[in-house]
């Protein structure tokens, strides 16, 4: 497939890509409801990259992550992982990701510990003690047995952004995952972000909010270059 | 295997035009089937020994009814083929020929209901086969109201094509269950259509007819189909000329 | 069993445990249902015992069906089934699990139930281990059944009388066995065959729907 032309929209490049790109999306098309949101959109990701989807609001920044994270069907173009289609390899991409939507997957009902018990068994199980230690490093000791609906908006996403500190697929991505988090939040998630992606890890990411702390590799992808 | 073909088959553009030159040649056949089998069956076809010239509404009935039953097996056979090659065309045949099936089982029921009157002397007995269109009818109301309810596009022709196979490996247990039932509960009730001895001046107009309705079919599908891949494409350069074609002629 | 199957009916039991009034409500709809029965047709306690089999299965069926209109709702709002389909787990297994521990505790109180509402409509006690049997292996599929729909559904914002409208019609086989075979009970006719119906039902259920309620969940969610 052509690579670039004339009318495609394509990403800024950050760093010259030596490899296969882990994940890399070609000529994609998103419409919802009749609306074309954007098309011929290209884009690779390889280890370390980080990528910050911007936008404004309905310009389909949520939709491409799901549709990276193949949770939705792209209208036209494909999403490769590793080069080779997704379509036929749904459970390589589910043991390389870690996907938060902009709502979580946390039970109201259930307390911290046995929301992040759940949530790693999908993944990996993770023992009690990890799962405290995560809780901790999200600033959240002391909280491991409350129910999560008597939790403040913050401090559910801080359950939720316990994850990131408990297992380790390479690819994140996350939607809004600032949302609700109080200063001291957002600056140890930036933080957090960075040193995953200089391990090697990928993170792809909405907000609306300027990164203070970034890795050499963060690009910015806006989507409102690419409308259609 | 060369598959280009199939995925040719998915081609809105191709498909428009392909169908553009078959839908005359189903509208003329259909037309002139069900114009020969009618006038046949209804005129000529030999009188029913036992029930007189009343059964000959079986030319209408039978055809529709066989038709219905056909049309929502298509509709599976479109989910499947929608679900797992991705094929939108399938998806567009699936949304298109749920209303039609819907208007076949109804007719067939009227018909059969219309029948019933001078055979068991009432509209509506609780006859296996009856019910079981009531109960077809009542699965195509599904699959309507679902496609309806969904707003986004894919995901409703999909949710359809779920539901639609589900219902199909269904049907044969609702079927046999409902002619137990039938049974259980009245045990000797004689069947109409189950006469194996049907001469054959009566059995050739039926079969002139069910090839005329299911030509009928075919076509009325097809302009559905061709209206809905128009809407779709509308977006497309191919699709934009041929409705100033359309709008030009009009 | 699989670690995942067995961590899903544990988390589920404890989520419908903390909020029992969600599985007390479809006990007490198939209460009040049988009793407008006697209401609407009169007391007479010969009618209501020729009657029984049928009230008794639709009520059963009517509560099933109701109780499951919610069944993965919460899960789609708060993002849950998103992890659940990106999950590594086979999603068929977890949606199976997730239909069993809603049976385990709905389906079986209402099995539970079935009984005493049948005596007070007059059905004799050696009709009972019938009823039980066939309640026992309809209602699953009932329960699988109404999930594909729920699953199907789950993303609109008004389902209202959508869920009935899609799953009703394939429950009748369910209702004609289960209301046969107690009729046959009651006649005193030999009902094993019908049962062993039944019972083929629920494993092809058990086999086959989970994986059309995963595909109704995928769609749902990639709305």
């Amino acid at each position: 497939m052509r690579r670039s032309g004339r009318d495609r929209c394509v990403e800024p490049m950050g760093s010259p890509i030596v490899t296969t790109p882990f994940l890399e999306i070609m000529a994609l098309a998103c419409e919802r409801d009749w609306r074309l949101l954007f098309e011929r959109l290209d884009l690779a990701l390889a280890p370390g990259d980080m990528l910050q989807v911007v936008g404004p609001n309905g310009s389909g920044k949520t939709s491409l992550l799901r549709l990276l994270a193949g949770l939705m069907q792209p209208s036209a173009g494909e999403v490769r992982l590793q080069g080779r289609s997704l379509c036929g390899q749904r459970a390589e991409l589910a043991r390389n990701l870690l996907w938060i939507g902009h709502a979580a997957g946390i039970k109201g009902l259930l307390t911290a510990e046995e929301n992040l018990a759940w949530l790693c068994a999908l993944h990996r199980p993770a023992g009690r003690e990890a799962i405290w230690q995560a809780l901790a490093a999200v600033g959240l000791r002391g909280f491991e047995d409350v129910p999560c609906h008597t939790l403040s908006a913050g401090q559910q996403r801080r359950v939720a952004l316990a994850r990131l500190h408990l297992e380790a697929p390479p690819l994140w991505i996350l939607d809004e995952p600032f949302t609700a988090l109080d200063k001291q939040g957002v600056a140890q998630l930036e933080r957090h972000l960075q040193d995953h992606c200089e391990r090697g890890g990928m993170v792809v990411l909405t907000t609306h909010h300027s990164l203070a702390v970034k890795p050499a590799t963060f690009r910015e992808l806006d989507l409102e270059r690419c409308a259609a | 295997m060369n598959w280009t073909w199939f995925h040719k088959l998915g081609s809105p553009k191709w498909f428009y035009e392909v169908s553009g030159r078959w839908l005359p040649w189903f509208a003329v056949a259909a037309a002139l089937l069900l114009g020969v089998g009618l006038v046949w069956g209804l005129a000529f076809a030999p009188p029913d020994y036992q029930q007189g010239n009343s059964f000959r509404i079986i030319y209408i009935h039978v055809p529709v009814a066989f038709l219905a039953q056909s049309c929502y097996v298509l509709l599976a056979v479109a989910g499947l083929v929608g679900l797992v090659w991705r094929i939108k065309l399938a998806d567009v045949a699936l949304q298109c020929a749920a209303p039609i099936g819907a208007w076949m089982t109804f007719i067939a029921l009227v018909t059969g209901a219309i029948w019933g009157k001078p055979t068991w002397g009432t509209w509506w007995v609780w006859d296996a086969r009856l019910t079981s269109m009531l109960i077809l009818l009542f699965l195509y109301f599904g699959i309507i109201a679902l496609g309806q309810a969904i707003a986004n596009r894919d995901s409703a022709a999909k949710a359809c094509a779920v539901l639609a196979i589900v219902g199909v490996v269904n049907i044969p247990i609702i079927k046999y269950s409902v002619e137990w039932w039938n049974s259980l509960h009245q045990p000797a009730t004689f069947t109409l259509t189950e006469k194996p001895a049907m001469p054959m001046e009566m059995w050739l107009p039926m079969l002139v007819m069910v090839l005329g309705i299911y030509c009928f079919f075919a076509a009325v599908l097809l302009l559905r189909m061709r209206l809905e891949v128009l809407r779709r494409e509308a977006r497309s350069s191919w699709a934009k000329s041929e409705i100033k074609a359309l709008v030009g002629a009009a | 069993m699989s670690p995942v199957f067995a961590l899903l009916l544990a988390r589920e039991s404890r989520l419908l445990f903390r909020r029992p009034a969600e599985l007390v409500n479809p006990l007490v709809f198939f209460a009040i249902v049988i009793a407008l029965f006697p209401l609407a047709v009169g007391p007479e306690s010969q009618l209501l015992q020729t009657l029984s089999p049928g009230l008794i299965w639709v009520a059963a069926l009517l509560a099933v069906l109701l109780s499951l209109d919610g069944l993965f709702r919460s899960d789609f709002e708060d993002g849950s089934l998103e992890q659940w389909v990106v999950a590594p787990q086979p999603l068929p297994l977890l949606v199976l699990a997730k239909v069993l521990a809603h049976w385990l505790f709905s389906g079986l109180a209402l099995v539970l139930l079935a009984p005493l509402l049948a005596l007070m409509l007059g059905l004799p006690a050696r009709c009972l281990p019938v009823l039980l049997l066939s309640l026992l292996l309809g209602t699953p599929v009932l329960s699988l059944l109404g999930a594909v729909g729920a699953a199907l559904i789950v993303g609109l914002k008004r389902g209202g009388l959508l869920l009935p409208l899609l799953i009703l019609p394939l429950y009748i086989p369910v209702l004609i066995l289960g209301s046969g075979v107690l009729q046959a009970a009651l006649q005193g006719l030999p009902a094993t065959g019908h049962l062993l119906w039944l019972a083929s039902l629920a494993v092809l259920a058990v086999t086959l729907l989970p994986f059309a309620i995963a595909a109704g969940l995928t769609i749902s969610v990639g709305e």
